[in-house]
């Protein structure tokens, strides 16, 4: 249980998302992850980004595409190898409360996946729950409680102890702090900062908030109805975005300093039904840059710069990453 | 604050709720004073008693469940918790509005949106539905809802979070209200959708002079919309400030943790190529349902003394406007 | 449920409280019956009609038996009745309502089927099914009880398709729970508390019925006493001794109003929504 993994120099991706489509949120993701690394995923709400996070457990069905787990192809498994494939990538859910069975007692929830996989039974499950409490920051007397008894901070400790329990290698994160207080928020980040550089896992962290995002992830991918617009290097991403809306995400998001007010980029309109997103590039219907091609012709998802990939025409590959100018000036 | 009386001034509002596990002090002697056309933000977390001091001064507590205890609310030098329930109703909407978290279940599903403006303009100014529904026209452009003359007709299903955020805001200003309580408007809206409404309400505030009581978890938005901010933590207030100060210089250990908790936006974390621990406020929030000894944030406190747990400290004067309940006040933690 | 005093749980669940006594009331009496009371099928034409006396606590019918032993006794069919029914149709209409909310297949097929014999007069269903085999007290219950099963599967159905949505349960998947197990463990538990409640007014819907099917005379036979025939046998001579209908009526009431205080002070109780509010 506790014996730490060193972090694995990073061979091949631990999960890699091809061409993803699950109709109607997702249309497509490229992605590769290596083990170790934060991969988080930013978009606002309808833009699929918890589809791809529980299309990785195969929660739901992907319409086509594949899912590629540590080099092996998990998309037309048989429900049996499925299961097989399910211990190895876990998941955190966002809802510390309905992510819980209220009838079973907090020790018999996390013990629950080590008795299914057969990792343990009996006396030496309750012994490796006891220590997972422990890991996660539960007394380990608190595993006869029930969810209820819970505060929303300590159930979402819970549930990351539940995602340990069969020692996964891939965490899929599905907004674990959005639902907590600011306050409770940091215990939280922190515990899974630790347990990742403890045990060597990949996260697959999908988020709304862009300054959780920054401070946990390695790279990031940015989604806009369904599609990756931009994948990048956190510190790429965070210095020049190279996506007309990654740029409008990040200056949007407010930041508590007064001193700092600054002048943003405000996107004009609301976000298109993804059940029936416009032609052409996504987001053209709001991109302050857009011209005549984004109006008819997607473009797709190009490694520009080393490292960065963005789907924008405005953005040739091998140019200088810089500021866009609006369109017609 | 200073100068002319306060268009709203609260002074030592306790609301507690009577449930079966004893008596929950959700707010416990909150005092504060807005003046005309400012924008004071109370921040707090879940359960702090933010949303109840807003709903106390609009008396919108459900009555059996929780009431006013103790403590003055004047709007406009009257008092409003003596008021009748039909006074407080005209003024409701009308003088003081208030809106919402979430714009869908605040909007009435089976009535068009215009309609449900022009309700509250007929009600409280008396004018004919013809005439309230040029009014509603008008508050849907002022609001910058795109072709107000055709949306006005649309129902709330029809209109997305932000826009239904949007026709909330109207139905608010409709009536040309001297105060505008907001309780977390933007929480439930996407980041570029909050930085929409966000930006509508500080540019209605300066076209139209109304009041702000902005309720929020979230310091970024207090920090972009703001003049004074108070921080409430188990049913008190522990700190004011005009907003530059309080960021700049906050002096409660539980302002100071909050603002620290949160992972910035703004600057690189990553310096040293590792990513940092956040500081954590350790432990949780006490439970109101009896009586706290001390200092409420005691027992989360690294610079609690003796002397905290044993005495509640009382808001304290502090130069450049601040005020402050903690002994340990500025100190930084060992 | 953290745990309280007695005390606290009667000042907190007083419909539980009285519904239960109510109903313990009723259970002992009915227990104790051959005991407390006489033979319910004595004749005693000498005895004919007489009126609450001390020697008959609540007067004799036209045949002279004694209506207080016949009551007494009358409460055990009801009890019986009225349990095994909500005990049966519960038991089945869980198993299917299970299956049918957790397996398309099934829910196409079965919810058919349901509403078939939704669409049968239960009242009509119990006269074919006795006219059919010979009166008696199982087929009085089967009779109540199939009329009664499509309501417990649909209310399962309901619960088990929202359940299914609940992030809970994705978890469970997520973990590697098989699917009996699921159903066993993390969808049955949470089915229960509503399931409870239903059947208390299934028990007391049912009570009612054989009451009724008994004073039509295609109840328990004649030869066990049932408040419904009791009330049936005594309706011609309802001037003349009105308290062998009364009384035996209002004993009906009572155990009615008993398993409806309790099935609404459980619902009260285990509906999460509600207890919140506490």
């Amino acid at each position: 249980m506790s014996e730490p993994k060193p972090p694995a120099a990073p061979a091949r991706p631990s999960l890699e998302v091809f061409d993803l489509v699950k109709h109607f949120p997702i249309r497509k993701g490229v992605f590769g992850r290596r083990a170790g690394e934060v991969r988080a995923v930013d978009g606002e709400s309808g833009c699929g980004k918890s589809t791809v996070g529980r299309a990785a457990l195969k929660l739901v069905e992907p319409t086509s595409g594949r899912i590629v787990v540590a080099g092996a192809d998990v998309t037309g498994l048989s429900p049996r190898a499925m299961w097989e494939h399910r211990r190895r990538i876990q998941t955190v859910f966002q809802d510390p409360y309905s992510s819980l069975n209220p009838r079973l007692s907090a020790g018999a929830i996390v013990g629950e996946p080590m008795e299914n996989y057969g990792l343990s039974r009996g006396r030496e499950t309750e012994e490796r729950v006891a220590a997972l409490f422990q890991r996660v920051g539960l007394r380990p007397e608190a595993m006869r409680k029930y969810p209820h008894e819970f505060s929303g901070g300590q159930r979402q400790r819970l549930g990351i102890a539940r995602a340990l329990a069969v020692r996964p290698e891939i965490i899929v994160a599905d907004e674990p702090v959005s639902a907590l207080d600011v306050s409770v928020q940091a215990q939280v980040l922190n515990l899974l900062i630790d347990l990742q550089e403890e045990y060597g896992l990949a996260f697959l962290f999908v988020s709304h908030d862009l300054a959780v995002m920054r401070h946990i992830s390695h790279r990031i991918a940015v989604m806009y109805l369904g599609r990756i617009v931009e994948l990048a290097d956190k510190r790429a991403l965070f210095r020049q975005p190279l996506h007309p809306y990654t740029e409008a995400l990040l200056s949007a998001a407010p930041i508590p300093d007064p001193a700092r007010r600054r002048r943003r980029v405000v996107l004009q309109g609301d976000v298109p039904s993804p059940a029936n997103p416009p032609p052409g590039c996504r987001f053209h219907t709001r991109c302050p840059y857009a011209v005549a091609r984004c109006r008819s012709e997607d473009p797709p998802l190009r490694e520009v710069a080393p490292g960065q990939h963005v789907a924008c025409h405005l953005r040739d590959v091998g140019a200088p990453p810089g500021p866009l100018a609006a369109a017609g000036a | 604050m200073a100068g002319d009386a306060p268009l709203l001034e609260v002074r030592d509002l306790a609301c507690h709720f009577f449930t079966l596990d004893g008596v929950v002090r959700a707010v416990d002697g909150v005092s504060l004073a807005l003046a005309r056309g400012e924008t004071l933000g109370i921040v707090g977390e879940s359960g702090c008693g933010k949303s109840v001091t807003a709903l106390s001064i609009l008396r919108l507590i459900q009555k059996g469940a929780g009431r006013i205890v103790g403590g003055s609310v004047r709007f406009e030098g009257r008092e409003l918790t003596t008021l009748s329930d039909d006074e407080i109703k005209e003024l409701r909407g009308h003088r003081i509005s208030m809106i919402f978290q979430e714009p869908m279940t605040s909007l009435n599903p089976v009535l068009t949106v215009g309609v449900q403006i022009a309700e509250n303009v007929v009600r409280h100014t008396g004018a004919g539905w013809r005439e309230a529904m040029d009014r509603a026209v008008e508050m849907l452009r002022l609001v910058r809802v795109p072709d107000p003359e055709r949306r006005v007709h649309d129902y709330p299903h029809q209109l997305s979070g932000g826009m239904r955020q949007r026709v909330m805001i109207a139905i608010a200003l409709s009536c040309d209200p001297q105060l505008l309580i907001a309780d977390e408007p933007t929480t439930a809206l996407d980041v570029t959708i909050q930085a929409q409404i966000l930006e509508l309400m500080v540019e209605l505030k300066e076209k139209t002079g109304t009041a702000i009581l902005m309720i929020t978890h979230d310091l970024g938005v207090v920090a972009e919309t703001c003049q004074r901010v108070m921080v409430m933590y188990a049913g008190r207030k522990v700190e004011e400030a005009p907003v530059g100060e309080l960021f700049a210089n906050p002096l409660h250990p539980y302002t100071r943790g909050l603002m620290r908790a949160r992972p910035r936006l703004d600057e690189d974390a990553e310096a040293a190529g590792r990513r940092p621990r956040l500081q954590e406020i350790p432990g949780i929030v006490p439970s109101l349902n009896r009586p706290i000894a001390g200092c409420a944030f005691a027992p989360r406190c690294a610079l609690a003394t003796d002397r905290c747990r044993a005495e509640r400290p009382e808001l304290e004067v502090r130069p450049g406007g601040h005020l402050v309940a903690c002994f340990e006040a500025g100190r930084d933690a060992p | 449920m953290p745990p309280q005093g007695p005390w606290t749980f009667v000042r907190r669940n007083p419909t539980i409280v009285i519904g239960g006594l109510l109903m313990l009331f009723l259970v002992a009496i009915a227990l104790a019956a051959p005991w407390i009371a006489g033979d319910p099928l004595k004749l005693a034409p000498v005895n004919r009609l007489r009126p609450p006396s001390e020697r008959f606590w609540f007067g004799t019918d036209q045949f002279g038996r004694d209506v207080y032993a016949r009551t007494v006794h009358g409460a055990r069919v009801s009890l019986v009745v009225g349990f095994s029914v909500a005990i049966a149709a519960s038991l089945i209409g869980l198993a299917v309502g299970l299956l049918c909310g957790f397996y398309r297949a099934v829910d196409a097929i079965a919810m058919r089927i349901m509403d078939g014999i939704m669409a049968i007069p239960s009242i009509l269903l119990a006269i074919a099914l006795i006219t059919l085999t010979r009166p008696g007290l199982w087929v009085v219950i089967a009779a109540i009880v199939i009329p009664e099963v499509p309501r417990i599967v649909r209310l399962t159905r309901s619960v088990v398709l929202s359940l299914r949505a609940q992030p809970f349960i994705e978890a469970a998947i997520a973990g590697g729970t098989r699917t009996p197990r699921l159903l066993l463990r993390h969808i049955l538990p949470n089915t229960l508390a509503p399931l409870i409640v239903q059947s208390t007014y299934i028990a007391a819907s049912a009570i009612l019925t054989e009451a009724g099917l008994s004073f039509l005379g295609v109840g328990v036979p004649p030869e066990i006493p049932s408040w419904g025939n009791i009330i049936a046998q005594g309706r011609s001579f309802f001037l003349i001794a009105p308290w062998s209908i009364l009384i035996p009526g209002a004993f009906l009431a009572v155990m009615v109003l008993g398993v409806n205080m309790l099935g609404d002070g459980l619902r009260d109780r285990l509906d999460p929504r509600l207890a919140r509010r506490m």
